[in-house]
């Protein structure tokens, strides 16, 4: 108890540290995004939105068929309903309530996948960047031959040894996506490590585990937040694909990935909205994610922004 | 050195700013300077980081970085107006006619490429030497700059050199299209302490052999005093002091000439140092007035209000001071 | 240079140890690999014991181990169970398709990326800088498979100008090439675009730049000879190390587009629960990258003189 005592006076001077201090960042990071530009955060918000209340605001439910199997039925077409405003598909479902839908299993996905990566990551950049020695031979080994597979085909060889589910999934983007944040974490610890407020919490009788992550975490927050802005939208692409490719979150459940691989088998007929309509919304809402990222890394961090 | 009267260099009201963020900030870099420079002769142009010593180099050269701009003014370099030239006849009279020295060594060179290759390409371009007759002129270049075995050593990459020689090279380079000018742009700040002095021995020799003028680039003082024919002090983007080496140190008008030979380390002298009280101003929030006035010992109500003019005394020293204002009255 | 060499092979054979010890882990931890076959349509009792055997998951798991290693070497990555046929065979029939479509996509994406990424930088902040941001940005954005679907909807179906199924005989099958290899060069060639324009930013704002202007070089000369042979570096670099992700992650193009390549076999092994073959083209991926990035950093140092010229 008296060292914490020490150390937190002698800190008052020093970067900011502990509890109180990550929520100051995050406090922070807030009002920066009140500067953030329009519409890129007006996207995200928007599919946010979307994805929680989807129950009020999808026409139908997404997994049954409202219309004749044959029957397309887009609003703008000659016999066309406002009921079923983008058309159904091969099953007569709602494309626009599958969209809806869809939009709460991307987004779920991709933000709880990147989230969880980040942790992993993190924990083990800081653990790999300040304890050294065999911890940080392991850990930026894995990382290295991690970076000899390309994700899509790391992940499509998780998919094919797990069991395919919502959570899978999520565990598959956790298991691809935390090198990139241990690696950058890690390069931002070995130098922290060399700060003054470090060696005083050292000396002041901090342990080690007390170090890192009340003293040294607080201080990468902004390039978490950027590394985590950054990596959501390549995470939702994969998610994607994955579903795409037949060993997404499995079907009924429709995800922007899995509707467009129902439009694959189809694409001579005339139902060109059940491609177009999710290709688009993954576009937008990974573009808009990428135009966050961008600005938070110039915002946030100057350091990384040439990378 | 007295015989140079002809003038290579005159600049007259120049003024040059930074615009960043869209246009909404704006930092006046260089203030309205002015300075002569004869044939031969070397000035040294001194001041804190930041003041705009840098700026007026570049600017010289026309060279300012992309968000640099010279407002208005005059460049009159071996009789024409720079000012008035188009992009490539100002761009054919650098490295022909002036050359630069700048701070990093290590930076400077481009590690691709052999030293016999950058030290060739004023030469080449400029003055059109080729095939036998380029090889012996480098050769001949670097061993001016005294770099053992040259025929050896320019087959090397810039990597394979220490910084002095790299420095060395640097000025070899500068040589190479047979300058009038050269500009060095505080070429020893990035060397050991123990090769300095041999770097500016060096650069002295260079000069008088070869006659070209010097503009020499320092916050050391002391650097001036061994160099150089004049001095122009700068202050906040304008040239606030100037005269000949011996009127400014026996007798420095402005306070901050008189504040910046106080700090100059004297040796077998036991006081505490001086110290300038103080930061250099921001360039952007300036102070009103005159811009030392917050610094200034002797600083009057009329010294916040209105900047002083310049004060020209019959020995061609110059201050931008009101007690210079004072004394010129008086005097 | 020498010990460069070595040291580097040293580094890549180490992350291939590594790689085949993530892959064996995770394989093991997810349980029995045979039993992988229970999936399988049609498997029987006696396949899977039979499959165990030849696996030899018998024996303690150092010996599966180093079997498994052993395996890796000899490429011998066992018998596809859809096939029947063994899956080295099966992957050197496709390689070949894939390389083609990857070269070309390669092709596209340096003819597009590098001239834009010069374009970006050397005029910075003018017209071209933002077409070549925002190609950047939706070459990241917009998923390869979805430029590939549009690509068949508009000249596929559409106007009916291109084929879009599978490849016809033939080296330069254009037709049937342009639509594949635009897709899976799409993504790559932002991401050249990106690393051309920030390497070529970085070199233009570097001090020896800076000297050559101050020498009076002509811009001609600054740019083509200091500034491009500078920022080239890491540009091939990513150039070559793209080449063989592009055969590797072409699987969703060749999934639109029924081409025949190696993607299509993963997809097929995927699908299918055909365990060997995913395991088998995966760490044939891996395999080759590493091996790519062994050979680019020693080209690499065969291009810089910091490197070539110390021991």
């Amino acid at each position: 108890m008296a060292s914490d005592q020490i150390s937190d006076q002698v800190l008052v001077t020093s970067p900011p540290t502990g509890v109180e201090q990550v929520s100051a960042v995050a406090h922070r990071s807030l009002g920066i995004l009140k500067e953030a530009p329009k519409l890129p955060v007006g996207i995200i918000l928007f599919v946010a939105v979307v994805a929680i209340f989807a129950p009020l605001l999808a026409p139908h439910d997404s997994e049954t068929s409202v219309k004749p199997i044959k029957v397309f039925a887009p609003a703008i077409y000659a016999g066309g309903t406002w009921d079923t405003p983008l058309g159904t598909d091969f099953q007569g479902r709602d494309i626009l309530s599958r969209l809806i839908y869809g939009a709460r299993t991307s987004l779920l996905i991709g933000l709880l996948g990147t989230v969880f990566a980040g942790i992993m990551g993190v924990t083990l950049g800081i653990v790999s960047g300040y304890m050294g020695g065999l911890w940080d031979q392991v850990i930026m080994r894995i990382t290295d031959a991690k970076l000899a597979l390309p994700s899509l085909v790391f992940g499509i060889f998780l998919a094919a040894v797990l069991s395919p589910g919502l959570w899978t999934i999520i565990l598959i983007l956790m298991i691809v996506f935390w090198t990139r944040y241990a690696r950058v974490i890690r390069g931002e610890v070995l130098s922290l490590r060399e700060r003054d407020f470090v060696k005083l919490a050292e000396v002041t009788g901090a342990g080690k585990i007390r170090v890192m992550f009340r003293h040294i975490l607080p201080n990468i927050m902004n390039t978490a937040m950027v590394l985590f802005s950054l990596t959501v939208g390549v995470a939702i692409i994969l998610e994607a694909s994955l579903s795409f490719l037949g060993v997404g979150v499995p079907p009924p459940t429709p995800t922007w990935g899995n509707m467009l691989a129902d439009a694959r088998p189809t694409l001579i007929s005339e139902r060109w909205t059940l491609t177009v309509a999710p290709g688009i919304c993954i576009m937008l809402l990974v573009l808009a994610a990428n135009l966050l990222g961008d600005w938070m890394r110039v915002r946030l961090d100057p350091q990384l922004r040439n990378r | 050195m007295v015989t140079a009267t002809k003038t290579l260099l005159k600049v007259t009201d120049l003024y040059a700013q930074f615009t960043g963020f869209g246009g909404t900030r704006v930092v006046r870099a260089i203030d309205g300077i002015n300075f002569t420079l004869d044939q031969g002769e070397t000035m040294g142009l001194v001041g804190e980081s930041g003041c705009g010593k840098t700026t007026t180099c570049h600017a010289i050269f026309r060279l300012l970085p992309p968000a640099g701009d010279i407002v208005s003014g005059s460049i009159e370099f071996d009789g024409q107006d720079l000012m008035q030239l188009s992009d490539s006849e100002m761009r054919s009279i650098r490295g022909r006619d002036m050359g630069m020295i700048l701070q990093d060594p290590m930076a400077s060179l481009d590690p691709l490429f052999t030293i016999m290759d950058q030290v060739a390409e004023p030469a080449h371009h400029h003055r059109g030497v080729r095939g036998g007759s380029l090889r012996e002129r480098v050769v001949e270049l670097l061993r001016s700059v005294r770099i053992p075995s040259p025929e050896i050593r320019m087959r090397e990459f810039p990597h394979q050199m220490s910084g002095g020689m790299r420095q060395r090279i640097v000025g070899a380079i500068s040589l190479s299209g047979g300058p009038k000018l050269i500009v060095a742009d505080e070429p020893t700040t990035n060397l050991d302490v123990t090769i300095q002095l041999q770097y500016l021995n060096l650069l002295r020799d260079l000069q008088q052999e070869t006659g070209v003028s010097l503009v020499f680039v320092t916050h050391n003082l002391g650097i001036v005093a061994k160099m150089c024919d004049k001095v122009a002090v700068m202050y906040a983007g304008k040239i606030v002091e100037q005269g000949s080496v011996r009127n400014i140190y026996n007798n420095p008008r402005h306070p901050y000439t008189q504040a910046l030979i106080q700090s100059i380390p004297r040796l077998g002298n036991k006081d505490p140092l001086y110290v300038i009280p103080g930061q250099p101003p921001n360039l952007a929030e300036l102070p009103t007035g005159c811009a030392f006035h917050p610094r200034c010992p002797f600083a009057t109500e009329k010294c916040i209000n209105e900047e002083p003019p310049y004060v020209s005394f019959g020995d061609g020293q110059e201050s931008k001071c009101w007690l210079s204002v004072e004394e010129a009255k008086n005097g | 240079m020498k010990t460069f060499i070595a040291k580097r092979l040293l580094s890549s054979l180490a992350t291939l140890l590594v790689l085949s010890i993530i892959i064996f882990a995770l394989v093991r931890a997810s349980g029995n690999p045979a039993e992988l076959l229970y999936e399988y349509p049609g498997a029987r009792e006696e396949d899977i014991a039979r499959q165990a055997a030849a696996w030899g998951l018998d024996q303690s798991w150092p010996e599966q181990y180093v079997s498994f290693v052993w395996n890796i070497a000899r490429f011998d990555y066992g018998q596809s169970f859809q096939y029947g046929t063994s899956v080295r065979s099966l992957y050197f029939d496709r390689l070949p398709n894939s390389l083609l479509l990857a070269f070309w996509a390669f092709l596209i994406s340096m003819a597009i990326g590098i001239p834009l990424g010069i374009m970006s930088a050397v005029k910075v902040d003018s017209l071209w800088d933002s077409v070549g941001k925002t190609f950047a940005l939706l070459g990241l954005s917009v998923p390869s498979f979805f430029v590939a679907l549009l690509l068949v909807l508009l000249f596929g179906v559409k106007l009916e100008w291109l084929p879009f199924l599978g490849k016809a005989e033939g080296f330069f099958d254009w037709q049937h090439l342009i639509l594949p290899s635009l897709s899976l060069g799409w993504f790559f060639s932002g991401a050249m675009l990106r690393l051309t324009r920030s390497s070529m930013l970085e070199v233009l704002g570097s001090e020896y730049i800076k000297l050559c202007r101050l020498k009076g070089l002509p811009e001609k000369v600054v740019i083509v000879k200091h500034a491009l042979k500078n920022s080239f570096i890491p540009v091939l670099t990513l150039a070559a190390v793209n080449l063989v992700v592009m055969i590797n992650v072409a699987v969703v193009v060749e999934v639109v587009f029924s081409w025949p390549g190696i993607g299509r076999l993963l997809y097929d092994g995927l699908i299918n629960r055909d365990f060997p073959l995913v395991q088998g083209v995966v760490v044939m991926a891996g395999v080759m990258i590493v091996g790519t990035n062994f050979i680019v950093d020693v080209l690499y140092g065969y291009l810089d003189p910091r490197i070539r010229l110390t021991r």
